[in-house]
């Protein structure tokens, strides 16, 4: 079995909402190997978008421990953890948040610039199908192939981990599947971890470990028999 | 309270910072409009309450020595009220310790009534006792410009006899609100007005039974150019040097040009405030509107009527307004009083009724809230057009293209985040447009307000250095031979001397006359030089005269014509004179003829009457003692000791307009700066949010941001540069120019101030903004959309 690339050890956040505080992660303890494909399900307020924010460097625990490979996240200063995102970590969201100012090429390119290892812009392009519409902006594109640019764009580092919050939540059926088969190829292809947060539960067919959250902790943990390709899933 | 206005207050609060910066260009134009046009009316109501108070004479005349039986035959001079005459003379003044010899100017007085015109207000001790010998009441400023005490001795030379005379009182009169020897420079330390008792004045000058200075008040309606007409026909036969109505009276004169500057100052710079505070207030309503999309589109969909909803809006701008308003009267007041306070100090009245009126609190707000009104209604007239539906919906993504220069095929020239900065600026052309004239505005406020200190140097250089390159003037009380000039060469220390003659002339053409003085000078004068604006040297031709172009266009003469010269000295020849050419001088009112001309045309010999010196600065204590000596060396001026006071009085009003111009700009430049960085960051917090999330640190994103700033300031500074320079020019266009003519200098050292305090204001407004940036909730936008 290979080296794990997160651990996190009782991790808690809560949130301060005026006079109430909100217990959003409650003691969670987690281990996540390299090229694992992991789905994270459960209801809204379960606590997995703040998991996944932990892990990728945009929100630290309240109390607890996370590792990166070997570098400690908890207690890491905001540089440090912009230079983390910057390195290791692929986000893909809900909405793309592309930079409608930037052409498709010149979106991943705002990425490999400031990479320390990139790919070619072109060649991350490829990868997600969209070598051909290299000079569109974004408002000239479909949202799936937005999507697929986001993909591109988080990809193109060579990220550690593929960190994706709904990537399917604001897409039809066809086009969200479709962008399941590039995360899936990324995955199996270039051997990238990666987590996918979903509230539709046909997805975790296609995952190596599904981890179900509700009310702040990990409340189940299953492995699929056989790993299923986003063509054999349907919702 | 109903729930409406709660969200006002709401917005207002939770946009505080840029409504205070707002609020503050507002009070900047407010302030500054209320403040110059109120010290303008100000000094416009008091310079006439004293006058009226003061029966300040309408005209004026001085003769050599008439007889005090002509005073009946100026009762009778059509329109006349009331007559005065009086001997005026001036003296060599002397004050132990005081080296440069001053002036002073005696006003023989009768002590026991008080005069029908031109009253004195006592300031400080007493009057003259009557019968006392020797005692003076003194104008208050020489008195305070040289510390002296009530009571103490000064010493003036009478006719070539040495006088010692005492101090008693001090008081203002409307005569000499300014008090100068001539010039247009301020000169309270050199030059004295003494009023003493008339008897003992005509005796000291032989002018018993006589008199030598008219003054005259006109019924109400009465012409003043005719009764001076009347008074010089009837002095001509004693010397007469020509009558001059109030327009004309040196104080007056001067008074008048600053109280027109003040005015053209009290407009043309607030207006240029009002108006870009116009802009920001245009552009933040449009943006808060639009941002607020949603909210009106349920407001609509609630029920409530467009026109509430435009209500709402309106009091947004009105509170904004109001707070600049309020802000703006207190600035004026204390802009008015402070520049009052700096009058003052140059112009002496016994009392300033320093007052704002109402109507200028009224037009300065009314500006500032139509110029809101106008910005807020546009942008609301927008959004109340949409249904209810429409508006509910996020508006349409935005469109970008490739720039121009990338479909010019240099796109590899930019990096990704060059092309993220272009392209916002080219996609929002007008509002890129509206900040970078707004900055532009602040740099020319300043340049418009500083390049004064150049345009004074170069002036004070030109006709200090250049014009007038002597170090001391010698004007004589009487024509005296050419021979003077050796005589003066000789003195300890006088390095080089040169004479000149000027003589007191009305000058007509048609029906237009002007009294000035023509100067005769040598063909190879070098000390005195005929100069103009742009340096190059002028001679009079054998045989004409040159005038100083302001003259010539008074006169309405060109090169060519002839105008008539009627001398009021000597033998008053009366003749005609070729003009043959102008000269664009930046100061002065002057007739130019060569000296052996002007001698030949009064029909005189080779007399002189003003010599110039050059001296050694180590020998002068000791050649202006030999000079103080002199009888016949009347007036005795040290260009040094003009160009000091004037220096010490200008400087001070420079520094304080410099930093209230600088402050009002900087506010500006702020508040374009700040609020458009402000309405980007909202507009962009999503996109800036993402991309550090991606990994782009502070700073990078910072640099987005930023950078588009940036490139504005650099676009508007240069901009600004020109547009200071073009208000320059109006300004001066603007400017009564009839004294003298100020030249368009700007030194780079005024243009690098200029764009230094904007950057610095930019770079302010970064700071602030920067903050935001770092605090960018990056959680937030991974599950919002746009």
């Amino acid at each position: 079995m290979s080296a794990p690339v997160f651990t996190a050890r009782a991790l808690t956040k809560i949130y301060r909402m005026g006079e109430a505080e909100v217990h959003a992660l409650r003691g969670v303890d987690l281990e996540i190997r390299a090229g694992e494909f992991i789905v994270l399900l459960g209801p809204s307020g379960s606590g997995k978008s703040t998991l996944l924010n932990i892990l990728g460097g945009l929100d630290t625990p309240t109390t607890g421990d996370v590792h990166f490979l070997e570098h400690q996240l908890t207690g890491a200063g905001e540089a440090e953890l912009t230079r983390y995102r910057r390195e290791h970590v692929g986000f893909v969201f809900q909405f793309y948040n592309l930079i409608p100012s930037l052409t498709t090429r010149e979106n991943v390119e705002l990425v490999t610039d400031i990479a320390a290892a990139p790919m070619r812009a072109a060649e991350a392009l490829a990868w997600v199908g969209l070598a051909e519409r290299l000079d569109h902006f974004p408002s000239q594109l479909s949202g799936g192939e937005q999507q697929r640019v986001a993909i591109a764009r988080a990809i193109a580092k060579r990220p550690q981990v593929l960190l994706c919050d709904e990537p399917t939540g604001a897409l039809d059926y066809e086009t969200g599947k479709l962008v399941l088969e590039v995360i899936a190829k990324i995955n199996a292809e270039l051997g990238t971890t990666a987590m996918v947060i979903t509230h539709n539960a046909a997805i975790s067919g296609m995952a190596d470990r599904v981890l179900r959250l509700g009310n702040g902790r990990i409340v189940g943990e299953e492995k699929p028999a056989r790993k299923l390709t986003p063509a054999e899933i349907s919702w | 309270m109903k729930s409406l206005d709660r969200k006002l207050l709401r917005d207002l609060w939770s946009l505080k910072t840029q409504v205070v910066s707002i609020a503050l260009v507002i009070a900047c134009g407010i302030g500054g409009f209320i403040g110059s046009i109120s010290t303008y009316t100000s000094l416009l109501w008091t310079r006439q309450h004293y006058y009226d108070t003061a029966r300040f004479a309408h005209v004026f005349a001085t003769a050599k020595r008439a007889p005090a039986s002509l005073e009946q035959k100026f009762q009778a001079i059509p329109g006349a009220s009331e007559v005065e005459t009086r001997v005026v003379q001036d003296a060599q003044l002397s004050i132990p310790g005081v080296v440069p010899p001053m002036i002073a100017r005696l006003i023989g007085s009768d002590f026991t009534h008080l005069p029908g015109m031109n009253r004195l207000t006592l300031k400080s001790g007493r009057w003259p006792a009557p019968g006392a010998k020797g005692e003076v009441v003194v104008n208050q400023r020489f008195l305070e410009a040289r510390s002296l005490r009530l009571g103490q001795h000064i010493n003036v030379l009478l006719n070539g006899k040495l006088e010692r005379l005492t101090l008693v009182g001090t008081v203002l009169t409307p005569e000499y609100i300014y008090a100068t020897r001539g010039g247009g420079m301020p000169d309270d330390e050199w030059f004295a007005v003494l009023w003493v008792d008339a008897q003992s004045l005509a005796a000291a000058f032989n002018m018993e039974g006589a008199f030598n200075s008219v003054l005259l008040r006109l019924q109400r309606g009465a012409s003043p150019e005719a009764a001076a007409e009347a008074l010089d026909r009837l002095l001509e036969p004693y010397g007469g040097f020509g009558a001059v109505g109030r327009a004309d009276q040196v104080s007056d004169k001067i008074l008048s040009q600053e109280i027109s500057q003040q005015k053209i100052f009290g407009t043309v710079l607030p207006a240029i405030f009002l108006l870009v505070a116009a802009f920001i207030l245009n552009v933040v309503l449009h943006r808060q509107v639009n941002a607020q999309r949603a909210e009106i589109a349920a407001l609509k969909a609630l029920g409530y009527p467009d026109r509430d909803i435009a209500v709402h809006y309106l009091k947004f701008a009105s509170v904004i307004v109001l707070l600049g308003a309020v802000t703006g009267v207190w600035l004026g007041n204390w802009l008015g009083t402070a520049m009052t306070g700096l009058y003052t100090e140059v112009f002496h009245f016994p009392e300033y009724h320093y007052r704002v009126e109402p109507w200028q609190i009224l037009a300065g707000a009314g500006a500032a809230l139509a110029a809101a009104f106008g910005g807020a209604l546009a942008a609301i007239r927008g959004v109340v057009r949409l249904r209810a539906a429409e508006a509910l919906r996020p508006p349409a993504p935005a469109e970008f293209r490739p720039l121009f220069i990338e479909r010019l095929g240099y796109a590899g020239l930019l990096t990704p985040a060059q092309r993220m900065i272009m392209r916002n600026l080219e996609r929002k052309p007008l509002r890129a447009a509206i900040t970078v004239a707004g900055i532009a505005g602040s740099v020319a406020i300043l340049i418009s307000g500083t390049f004064w200190t150049d345009a004074i140097n170069w002036f004070m250089d030109v006709q200090f250095n250049r014009v007038q390159r002597a170090q001391v003037n010698v004007g004589f009380a009487e024509p005296v031979s050419h021979d003077a000039l050796w005589e003066l060469a000789r003195l300890p220390g006088v390095k080089q001397a040169e004479v000149m003659r000027a003589i007191p002339v009305r000058l007509r053409a048609g029906h237009r006359s002007y009294r000035t003085a023509i100067n005769g000078v040598a063909d190879d004068a070098v000390l005195l030089r005929i100069l103009d604006a742009e340096l190059r040297e002028s001679k009079p031709a054998p045989g004409g005269v040159l005038l100083t172009t302001r003259l010539a266009e008074r006169l309405g003469v060109a090169p060519g014509d002839e105008v008539v010269a009627e001398l009021l000295e000597g033998k008053r020849v009366k003749a005609g004179l070729r003009v043959s050419g102008t000269v664009r001088e930046l100061a002065g009112m002057n007739a130019w003829m060569r000296l052996e001309d002007l001698n030949r045309f009064a029909r005189e010999g080779a007399m002189v009457s003003v010599a110039g010196l050059l001296v050694d600065r180590a020998q002068e204590p000791v050649l202006l003692e030999r000079l103080k000596q002199m009888p016949a060396a009347a007036v005795v001026i040290v260009n040094r000791t003009l160009v000091d006071t004037f220096r010490e009085t200008s400087a001070k009003n420079i520094l304080f307009f410099t930093a209230v111009l600088s402050a009002f700009a900087a506010t500006i430049a702020v508040g374009v700066v700040y609020n458009n960085a402000r309405i980007q960051l909202a507009e962009r917090a999503w996109e800036l949010a993402s991309l550090r999330v991606l990994g782009f640190t502070r700073g990078e994103v910072s640099v987005l941001l930023l950078g588009e700033l940036g490139l504005e300031i650099a676009a508007a500074i240069p901009l600004g540069f020109l547009a200071g320079f073009w208000l320059a020019v109006l300004l001066l266009a603007l400017m009564p120019h009839e004294m003298v003519e100020f030249p368009l200098v700007i030194l780079p050292p005024t243009y690098l101030y200029a764009g230094a305090v904007v950057v610095a204001a930019g770079v302010v407004s970064a700071l602030i903004v920067r903050n935001r940036i770092d605090n960018l909730d990056l959680v937030g936008v991974l599950k919002t959309r746009e």
